[in-house]
């Protein structure tokens, strides 16, 4: 059964509306772990020899982020700096990472119809994340689309996320029975689309 | 062989020691345990009490002076003006209600009204000590219905004066001019006014400009037992001083403790007064107990005991409606009436002015002076029955009863020690709107944090007393931040002991301190030069040309190497501080500190250096999926 992390990053934990609540979703998923990044690392001294074994240990990589700036918050650029050194996870020796899944769980305020093209952000999702779906074919890992909850400004936080916590926890599960359709998972805008509404 | 004070004092306190500890078992609480000591040991007992029991009955009644001291410290002048309501409405109702029902069904029973509602106002005070010290111990002063009855009480501590002013006018018998009174009561009417009003300003006045400064230098010779002594000093002067103008003693010390009740040495005063009115409110229920006068109760045992079931009864009903009329539930109205309806002490002193005045008869006198003893004797066994009988019928779900008021002083953080560390870490609480208690053993530093605005106390925080004071049962953080290792630790055992519930953030000098906190199971421990060191190593290491970056890494790098060594030691720094164990110890400890040294030639932000992508891409002609990410450089 592949093992599930979740790379977790969120400098404002408690001011989160949709992250907490969607972490709060999968906290009690078996065969889950949960990696919250911010917590470990408050100074960003990332502890680099350990991320690597942590990554080892697992099969499919979840990095969970609120969308900042069309990336992810700063802890994550300097997690991706420096644990995928080369010689681990990229280079003609860096193979550790070799065949593992890589996804994106994103957040953002605006609706759908602003991440298209010709919308108000002018480039898709899919687009905007690229440096990430490079960076993982880099290490050669497998890229899917990223899960994305749009609008998160206008949701009423206590009733409205229901939906995307229970999409959140089906993708989840899916990824760790081995359930998912990984080529399907791959081609599409948003995986979101190919789990239904749970 | 009665008059050796010493045998005295062992009959009194072996009774204490031996009943108590049996009443509590028993779950009658300490009061009624006290009570009924005085009995065994009293003339219709074991016989063990001295004729002279007077003079202890005396001596105990420094205990509720005492009392009553501490309860004015309790007070703030503010609070005391939020209670103004309760104290007015509900305690003004509940004795001039009491006195006028009481008068009335003397008046019935064909008795003359001047004496009637004379022994009205009497009967109408309840017994401070009884009750605060069973609800105390029962936790439930801070409960609402805890609140009204502590306003009833304070409203009658507080009527006692005018009622010792008029009882004289209401007297009918002749009696030598005199002969009981002294003091104020000897003088013209306007000269009394004025000596009492004297007397409550010099206590207000001392209080405010005279002890602190007073206090301060006190507390600046660092010397306990000077500063009790001083505490002790204080609360006896003022007895004295309200004694000779013929005023109550309690009522004196409650005023000063409402004065001193804004001062910084609140909690210390607490913490010095609180053992002695302890053993002294005992010493009062004991003599109590051996006072009630068991020949007059067998003469007549239906006409007394006729005479206390009537003003309980009569007590209740009128606190019962008292509490309704202000919006009780019927439960806590139950409460206040099962809780209040006793006789209390002042009732021993008002009788005593009332028969030397002539207000009331000898006979009278002492029938009622049974009576109150044996009301108060009622009073915890009434409590019991209250809880266990009355009570569960009225059981409200927990959740109701949770919302009981808590204090504005509980703070969330106490910082015991508020010098060099102590005082920043309280700047910093204080500044992210973390409510602080300070204690400190330093008066000057606390005057001047005083000054300042900040909530600082005096005060020796390993002592129990000071702690529970500074509200460490409502607190969530205790943090450590004294000089003195020793005392660090003994403040460690007491909190650990009697607030396990305190998160500990403790500092300590240096490293053996550290070992044997962490192998004490303490984890947040802090040795107290680290963190300026580890600053100053980082701007030597700017001075030298390093880049701010890079230099913050290397400081980040180095101190949380050098925390896990520290762990890491604890665990082998052996019990058996051989030296052995102590040169494996140095020997491990200098190898963590020079792999924390090297850490820049081992695995440190490798992926900074683009070394090896470098070699990689100039020795193999980089091909497909081997290329490097772009902008590494």
């Amino acid at each position: 059964m592949p093992r599930v992390l979740v790379l977790f990053a969120h400098p404002a934990f408690e001011k989160s509306r949709i992250n907490r609540r969607l972490l709060e979703a999968v906290r009690d998923l078996e065969g889950i772990t949960i990696h919250d990044l911010y917590e470990a690392y408050p100074d960003f001294l990332i502890d680099v020899p350990a991320e690597q074994r942590r990554l080892v240990a697992h099969d499919v990589i979840v990095l969970q982020h609120p969308f900042y700036w069309y990336s992810a918050p700063a802890l994550v650029k300097e997690y991706l700096d420096l644990v995928l050194e080369h010689g681990f996870a990229y280079g003609s020796t860096g193979r550790a990472l070799e065949g593992k899944v890589f996804v994106n769980a994103t957040t953002t305020g605006g609706p759908e119809a602003a991440y298209q093209v010709g919308g108000r952000n002018r480039f898709t999702m899919r687009q905007l994340l690229a440096p990430f779906d490079q960076t993982a074919v880099l290490c050669r890992m497998a890229y899917l689309a990223p899960f994305v909850v749009h609008g998160t400004h206008t949701v009423d936080a206590d009733t409205g996320f229901g939906p995307a916590q229970r999409q959140y926890r089906t993708l989840l599960a899916q990824l760790r029975d081995g359930t998912l359709d990984l080529a399907r998972a791959a081609a599409v805008d948003r995986v979101n689309d190919v789990l239904g509404e749970a | 062989m009665h008059d050796n004070v010493l045998l005295q004092a062992f009959v009194y306190l072996a009774a204490a020691v031996a009943a108590v500890p049996i009443a509590r078992r028993l779950g009658m609480g300490a009061v009624l345990g006290y009570l009924l000591a005085g009995i065994v040991i009293g003339p219709f007992g074991l016989r063990l009490v001295a004729e002279s029991r007077e003079d202890v009955l005396h001596a105990a009644e420094f205990g509720v002076v005492m009392m009553l001291f501490l309860i004015g410290l309790e007070l703030r002048p503010s609070m005391l003006w939020r209670m103004r309501v309760a104290v007015l409405g509900l305690g003004g109702a509940q004795i001039v209600g009491t006195a006028l029902l009481a008068a009335l069904v003397g008046i019935a029973a064909g008795s003359a009204w001047k004496p009637a509602l004379a022994v009205g106002f009497i009967i109408a005070m309840s017994s401070t000590a009884i009750v605060l010290q069973s609800l105390a111990e029962a936790g439930r002063l801070r409960t609402d219905a805890g609140q009204r009855i502590f306003s009833i009480l304070l409203a009658q501590d507080i009527s006692v004066i005018p009622i010792l002013a008029v009882l004289p006018l209401l007297a009918t018998l002749h009696v030598g001019a005199g002969s009981e009174a002294h003091g104020v009561a000897t003088l013209p009417g306007w000269q009394q006014a004025f000596v009492v009003l004297a007397a409550v300003a010099a206590i207000v006045g001392g209080g405010r400009f005279l002890l602190r400064p007073v206090f301060r230098a006190i507390a600046r010779t660092k010397l306990r037992e000077v500063f009790t002594a001083t505490a002790l000093l204080l609360v006896v002067g003022i007895a004295l001083l309200m004694q000779a103008v013929g005023l109550s003693p309690a009522l004196g010390t409650f005023l000063a403790g409402v004065v001193l009740a804004d001062s910084e040495y609140r909690h210390e005063l607490e913490g010095d007064i609180e053992p002695f009115k302890g053993l002294l409110l005992g010493l009062f229920f004991i003599s109590v107990g051996a006072g009630i006068d068991f020949r007059l109760v067998a003469h007549a045992p239906a006409a007394i005991l006729g005479l206390v079931v009537g003003i309980m009864a009569l007590k209740a009903l009128v606190l019962y409606g008292v509490a309704r009329l202000f919006r009780a539930t019927t439960a806590d109205a139950m409460f206040v009436a099962a809780a209040l309806c006793q006789v209390g002490e002042f009732a021993f002193v008002l009788l005593a002015l009332a028969r030397g005045s002539g207000v009331l008869g000898d006979a009278e006198a002492g029938r009622l002076v049974a009576a109150v003893a044996l009301s108060m004797l009622a009073t915890p066994l009434l409590l019991l029955a209250q809880s266990r009988l009355v009570e569960p019928r009225f059981a409200v779900p927990a959740v109701e009863r949770g919302a009981d008021a808590i204090p504005d002083e509980d703070t969330p953080v106490i910082v015991a020690g508020f010098g060099r560390v102590g005082s920043t870490i309280g700047r910093l609480l204080r500044a992210s709107g973390v409510g602080t208690t300070v204690l400190d053993l330093d008066g000057d530093q606390i005057e001047l944090l005083r000054r300042m605005g900040l909530e600082a106390y005096y005060g020796d925080a390993t002592r129990l007393e000071l702690l529970t004071a500074a509200g460490a049962a409502n607190a969530r953080v205790l943090v450590l931040a004294v000089d003195d290792f020793i005392v660090t630790e003994r403040l460690i055992a007491v909190a650990r002991r009697h607030f396990p519930h305190l998160q500990l953030i403790v500092r300590v000098p240096d490293r053996p301190e550290a070992y044997t906190l962490l192998r004490d199971g303490i984890s947040e421990v802090f040795r107290e030069t680290t963190g300026t060191a580890c600053d100053m190593g980082f701007a030597t290491l700017r001075a030298l040309g390093h880049r701010a970056f890079q230099a913050r890494r290397a400081v980040q790098a180095f101190r949380a190497h050098d925390e896990q060594g520290v762990r890491v030691l604890a665990g082998k720094w052996g019990d058996d501080t051989s030296y052995m164990s102590e040169a494996r110890a140095r020997i491990a400890e200098t190898e963590q500190l020079l792999a924390a040294l090297s850490f820049v030639d081992h695995h440190f932000d490798l992926a900074w250096d683009n070394t090896t992508l470098r070699e990689e891409a100039q020795g193999r002609s980089p091909s497909g999926h081997t290329a490097g990410p772009e902008g590494t450089d």
